[in-house]
């Protein structure tokens, strides 16, 4: 197909009628004082309504996604979105409820949102739930806000958060914004935190520990109890990073474990949409302890039914206006109640079995990071291709795509050379599992017999490998059609 | 692998350079070429003093982020700031344009462990077979 943008398919007086630049201006816009009034309209492409349809079409069909197909992206949790969460988000009773609407007059919503923190509260093992964050990574922010002003209200001036090695790259970064110092945890040969290391590193500047169980290699955190009580003998709190809560969902609870503080992202497991820049959701759930630092607004049963609590002195603040991304939050709401307790057990379970049957079939082939089972997700290194045959990691995604899948996470963790992180999740069949490991089996004999058509791929798509080093460097992108506007 | 006699090396991958204006510091050829191509270099300010082991700077390429760590104590004396526009000069020319800071070492000297030419390319290999 062509790789004209719209603007290049303009052509001077095509028009869809609806959206004429040249359409008259409402009376009220007549108000506008005369000098904020642009003098020329705006150079917007002009198109006719079929060209439009054709061209954006076009465009989705060379995009790829959990609706199209097998999507193993390790870490990023690619789960289907079922239909009736975005069916029912869709009724205008949700959709279209003015945010400012009285309570009374929006009991419905506000018993979704009462009941899903409930849920999740309940799930996580937590005393209560904000679902105000608009993603994980401000949910993030939310709760070492609140570890800090735990740790201040007392008094404590301790600014020390302890990170394994392993973790996701927000961990750290949410340290330094939320004014704390990052010390890494260094993982032992087993890919576990090094529990010796642990203790050295605990002393009384330490307000907390960042962690994901399962860790980021897919593996289960064994000796969690024990790092929870280390980091709270010290008097510091721990936080769970809920991006690999689908491996556990239903049947560990975090604050079981001995965690204080929790987030979730939605779409990791509770089937919402991925943001891609958003709307995202990322509740933060905690311990009885640090519910007076939540968010305000809470949703709470009055004696005239659910009404916003505002009255929280202790609070960290607001996040964001009204209820958070709701709609968000309401789909996941529908996830809950669809799958109920025993459902999300399935759901753990399946990816769970799913993980250690695409690891036992392929860790002949490659080399996986850690032998024995794993949870939802595992990591393979390409580093014996690489060495043997000069076949990197990135060269084998690459040829994954000319041969119908998604490629996996490639070059994370960091503590893997040439790693491959394949997450499949819950719902896939075991054709297409069995489908993507002949793919994977066929690259490890193509890396063996011909490495070049892997350097050269993907061969079959609309573009070849791309420019990532110009991707990387020349950020600007906007678009200047038209020379006055420069 | 190109591994000058000269210089000395840490396990963490940096090179360093004892010369009249103080250490100069880059990455070895090796970590560049695991780096694949650096699209952004974070450099520090000059006057900051460091330790021994802690983090200098770090590097973007397309496959990763990486940390330079200081081999030496001591105030950072100059910074090459021709890698704010060229990063590329750390992949085409490691241990020379693409040096990355300039250090006056403490008195009395503290390094971290530093390895030779050869100690270098041991702990490369074993870190491969890992």
């Amino acid at each position: 197909m062509s790789g004209e943008t719209v603007f290049e398919k303009s052509r001077p007086g095509r028009q869809t009628r609806y959206i004429s630049p040249r359409a008259e201006l409402p009376a009220s816009y007549r108000e506008v004082p005369e000098d904020l009034l642009r003098a020329a309209p705006p150079s917007l492409p002009e198109l006719t309504e079929a060209e439009v349809v054709r061209h954006y079409t076009n465009l989705a069909r060379m995009n790829w996604g959990v609706d199209v197909g097998f999507y193993p992206l390790g870490s990023c949790t690619m789960k289907y979105n079922p239909r009736l969460a975005e069916q029912i988000a869709s009724w205008p009773e949700f959709s279209a409820a003015h945010p400012l609407r009285p309570a009374r007059a929006a009991q419905g919503w506000l018993r979704a949102l009462y009941e899903t923190e409930r849920m999740l509260s309940e799930l996580c093992g937590m005393a209560r739930f904000t679902l105000q964050p608009s993603a994980g990574a401000q949910g993030e922010l939310c709760g070492m806000l609140m570890v800090r002003k735990y740790h201040r209200d007392r008094g404590d001036s301790r600014n020390i958060v302890i990170v394994p090695d392993s973790a996701h790259g927000t961990n750290p970064a949410t340290c330094s914004l939320a004014g704390f110092q990052v010390k890494v945890c260094p993982s032992g040969p087993d890919g576990l935190v090094d529990i010796s290391a642990l203790k050295e590193m605990l002393d009384d500047q330490v307000a907390g520990i960042m962690l994901t169980n399962p860790n980021t290699l897919g593996l289960f955190e064994r000796e969690i109890q024990t790092i929870c009580d280390l980091v709270h003998e010290a008097g510091g709190l721990a936080y769970y990073d809920g991006a690999n809560f689908n491996a556990l969902v239903g049947r560990f609870r975090p604050g079981d474990m001995g965690f204080d503080v929790v987030h979730l992202n939605l779409h990791k497991t509770f089937g919402t949409p991925h943001g891609g820049g958003g709307p995202g959701s990322g509740p933060v759930g905690v311990v009885e302890k640090l519910e007076p630092f939540l968010p305000t607004p809470l949703v709470r049963k009055g004696a005239e039914g659910f009404e916003y609590d505002y009255d929280r002195p202790h609070s960290i603040g607001r996040l964001h206006a009204f209820g958070g991304n709701a709609l968000v939050v309401l789909r996941a709401y529908v996830y809950l109640r669809l799958l109920g307790s025993e459902g999300l057990r399935e759901v753990s379970g399946s990816a769970v079995l799913a993980a250690n049957y695409l690891k036992h079939r392929l860790e002949k082939a490659y080399q996986p990071s850690h032998a024995g089972r794993c949870m939802h997700e595992f990591v393979l290194s390409a580093a014996p291709q690489k060495k043997k045959r000069g076949v990197r990691a990135l060269d084998i995604g690459k040829r994954l795509i000319d041969l119908g899948f998604h490629p996996p996470t490639v070059y994370f963790p960091l503590t893997v050379p040439e790693a491959l992180m394949i997450e499949p999740t819950e719902t896939e069949n075991l054709e297409t599992l069995d489908a993507f490991v002949e793919a994977m089996l066929q690259i490890a004999r193509e890396a063996e017999e011909n490495p070049d058509l892997l350097h050269e791929a993907p061969r079959h798509t609309p573009v070849g490998r791309l420019d990532e080093v110009r991707a990387a460097k020349e950020l600007d992108i906007r678009r200047r059609p038209n020379k006055e506007d420069e | 692998m190109n591994l000058p006699e000269d210089l000395s090396y840490t396990a963490t991958h940096e090179w360093m350079r004892r010369g009249d204006d103080g250490v100069t510091v880059g990455i070895t050829d090796h970590a560049q070429s695991e780096l694949t191509d650096v699209v952004f270099v974070d450099l520090p300010e000059t006057g900051t003093h460091v330790d021994a082991g802690d983090e200098i700077c770090s590097l973007e390429s397309v496959k990763t982020v990486a940390y330079i760590y200081a081999p030496v104590a001591g105030a950072i004396s100059a910074v090459n700031e021709r890698l704010r526009e060229e990063p590329e000069l750390l992949n085409q020319d490691p241990y020379g344009e693409g040096w990355i800071v300039r250090i006056t070492p403490d008195a009395p000297e503290k390094t971290v462990d530093l390895l030779d030419a050869a100690g270098y390319r041991k702990s490369i290999e074993s870190e491969a077979e890992g």
